[in-house]
């Protein structure tokens, strides 16, 4: 029994150390504060420095040209076939064009440097329009070209051309005069870039797309979910329903496990011995990757999963199987129903992680460089994270937009997939 | 328990009473049941008659849900239970290599005692049953299956404008209730009941043990129950059992006003519970 002065001596070392306790509080929620601020600041420096390099990519520089579609000058009849069209110099029309436009412009190096300011590709848009519409040969067309990419990097940074000293390019004196000719006539434009969508990698980077790699991934990844997905959520269901509690069993969870901790350029090294040498499966396809990836998902998605089964109350179970319920009914009438949301989780999980694989890829030979849009999952095709790195490795300015721009898509593509599994999620999770 | 109790508990071999009556429905016969080396139940022999209602009563871990369970062989599921005895339903072996469990569990029906609706509407829940085993040739039968259930079960007043609603939006009596009405759809011949009304507040209990009084009309129904007044309320027989053997069994009556062995007594009168 304490008396009464105890009594209050306790109180004032108990208010005491109210004091100490409530500061370390503070510090704690403080501390968490700071760790929360930190990681949101990483992100949007992330997030807006990737922005801010990337936009420019979406749009490009057009010049425009009045083409004279001369059929002397194209070397070709007056009814031309497709064989024909594709071997008529459209190239020497636009150059043409350019000479009429600047006729003090002579000397072979001058005339050169002139026809740089527009791009490489301009011919093939010539080709396309004269193709789809036979009756323009004889006529003067007026078409928008792209303009060459070290043109069009100095307009879109909106440098004034009046200025060439206090510009950064590769181009001449010269050629910004001429360009500041063009643009005085309101020859040239800033423009949405859709060549970016529609094309596959090129050389030149104001024809570069990443359409290709988007086709590549869509396709490797599509390989990969239905690989993955049923052969994993059926080894979870039965490691966790019906498989005997032993000593293999036990084997195999461990085994799983480490799998998941392989790093994954042993998965490509896998696919290039077994798949491409052994098996002779296309070198840089989208079912070989595919293959390789669905390897790497497996073990994510069967641990989280049999997590998901494992948090399905047993009563449910015992309920369905009182009712004289198989024990396959059980599973799938009851058990993976209520288990899908986490496995879903999983499921994204691995596939996000799939998605911005490069080693596995790399070994496998999927770091091509890829032009044609891939039609089928054995043509040949890159990822869109091989085509970041690639793409980084390019010296030409332009290329440096292009990548943050590709990482932007990889994102979107991301948020896209993982919008999907929020849906479906949902939509599993209102049953309850 | 004094050691002068624990000496009549050792010292008991036979159980008091009338294990068995005549024309059974289900009858077991010296069931031992072990988990891993330990023994749960102690050689208990009992007797299940049609239409009554049986109480299961004793202090906690004498392995009354043991054995309730065991006559439906849901311990099948856990895999360190060994059962050893002869157990039958209309005289065929429940443990036989030509019974199915899944099909004796159509025909024994259980309740447990936390109600444990699926995730699904009060329709979907019923219909579960009759679904699986292809009771019903229609939809119309199945209506009327469930509406029947559903009636018989005392619920269908409360829900008949919302089929559709998820099971367990229900008020726990009414869950307790969609569980018995989901175990009759199936039309088991006999009903399990693990401590149905533990879970529940005085009025949904009383509800549904006037539900059991009804449902003895069609069905033979066992029910273990740690309150020994609800034991006095709705059972004809009354079973008593203690750390795994079966202690005393006779009517209801005699057991709680005139017990013969004195472990009954003591537990009637409360010395220990």
């Amino acid at each position: 029994m304490s008396n009464p002065t105890d009594r209050t001596e306790t109180t004032a070392l108990v208010r005491q150390s109210l004091q100490k306790r409530y500061a370390a509080e503070k510090r704690f929620r403080a501390y968490g504060i700071i760790a929360i601020l930190a990681s949101l600041g990483f992100l949007v420096i992330l997030l807006a420095s990737i922005i801010a390099k990337g936009t420019p990519a979406f749009t490009q520089t057009f010049v425009k040209l009045d083409v004279q579609l001369d059929a002397e000058t194209l070397g070709i009849s007056d009814s031309p076939s497709v064989d024909e069209l594709r071997g008529a110099n459209f190239n020497g029309v636009i150059r043409q064009t350019l000479r009429d436009q600047f006729p003090d412009v002579d000397g072979r190096k001058e005339k050169r440097d002139l026809y740089q300011l527009i791009s490489t590709g301009a011919e093939y848009r010539l080709f396309d329009r004269v193709e789809a519409d036979r009756s323009l040969i004889g006529t003067t067309l007026s078409l928008w070209v792209p303009a060459d990419d070290e043109l069009g990097a100095v307009i879109k940074n909106g440098d004034d051309l009046t200025r060439p000293d206090d510009i950064v390019t590769r181009m001449s004196d010269a050629q910004i005069g001429w360009a500041k000719q063009l643009q005085d006539k309101g020859q040239l434009e800033v423009r949405f870039n859709s060549t970016f969508f529609e094309n596959g990698d090129s050389r030149e980077p104001e024809l570069a797309g990443i359409r290709a790699a988007l086709a590549g991934s869509a396709f490797t990844l599509l390989i990969t979910f239905c690989l993955s997905f049923p052969v994993a959520v059926a080894a979870a269901i039965y490691l966790e329903e019906f498989a005997p509690v032993n000593r293999w069993t036990d084997i195999v969870e461990v085994n799983i496990n480490n799998l998941a901790a392989v790093p994954s350029i042993v998965y490509g090294l896998l696919g290039l011995a077994v798949f491409i040498n052994f098996m002779h499966l296309p070198r840089s396809a989208p079912i070989v990757g595919g293959i390789v990836l669905s390897l790497m998902t497996l073990p994510t998605i069967i641990i989280s999963s049999r997590a998901a089964l494992k948090a399905v109350p047993p009563s449910i179970r015992e309920a369905a199987r009182g009712l004289g319920a198989s024990d396959l009914q059980v599973v799938t009438h009851h058990v993976l129903p209520l288990a899908m949301p986490g496995i879903l989780t999983g499921t994204i999980i691995g596939l996000a992680q799939a998605l911005g694989e490069t080693a596995p890829l790399l070994m496998i030979g999927m770091v091509a460089f890829i032009v044609d849009i891939p039609q089928t999952v054995t043509d040949a095709a890159t990822v869109l994270p091989v085509q970041v790195y690639l793409w980084a490795d390019s010296p030409e300015r332009a290329f440096v937009e292009k990548t943050s721009a590709a990482i932007m898509v990889l994102l979107a593509f991301l948020v896209a997939m993982n919008a999907v599994a929020v849906l479906l999620r949902k939509h599993f999770e209102r049953r309850w | 328990m004094s050691t002068y109790a624990q000496e009549a508990f050792d010292n008991l071999t036979e159980t008091v009473g009338q294990a068995q009556v005549d024309n059974p429905k289900m009858r077991t016969e010296n069931v031992d049941v072990f988990y891993g080396d330990k023994q749960a139940i102690h050689n208990v022999s009992l007797d299940i008659g049609n239409n009554e209602v049986i109480a299961m009563i004793g202090p906690s871990g004498c392995g009354k849900s043991t054995f309730l369970r065991c006559l439906n062989r849901m311990n099948d599921t856990i895999p360190s239970c060994e059962v050893t005895g002869k157990m039958t339903l209309d005289g065929e072996d429940l443990y036989g290599a030509d019974l199915d469990p899944v099909l004796l569990r159509a025909r024994v029906g259980m309740v447990f005692q936390k109600p444990n609706p699926f995730a699904k509407s009060i329709y979907d829940n019923v219909a579960y049953g009759p679904r699986i085993h292809g009771l019903s040739a229609n939809r119309a039968e199945l209506d009327d299956i469930v509406v029947d259930s559903l009636k018989k079960a005392g619920l269908f007043e409360e829900v008949k404008d919302r089929l559709d609603a998820p099971g367990t939006s229900l008020s726990g009596g009414q869950q307790q209730r969609l569980c018995i009405a989901r175990s009759i759809a199936v039309s088991p011949e006999v009903i399990l009941m693990d401590e149905p009304c533990s879970a529940l507040d005085p009025i949904a209990t009383a509800r549904i043990e006037e539900l059991i009084d009804e449902l003895r009309q069609n069905f033979a129904i066992a029910i273990v129950t740690h309150s020994m007044q609800q034991a006095a309320r709705v059972s004809q027989r009354t079973a008593y059992f203690h750390l795994g053997k079966l202690v005393e069994v006779s009517d209801t009556n005699t057991v709680f006003t005139n017990p013969q062995h004195e472990l009954t007594e003591n537990y009637i009168t409360g010395r220990f519970g």
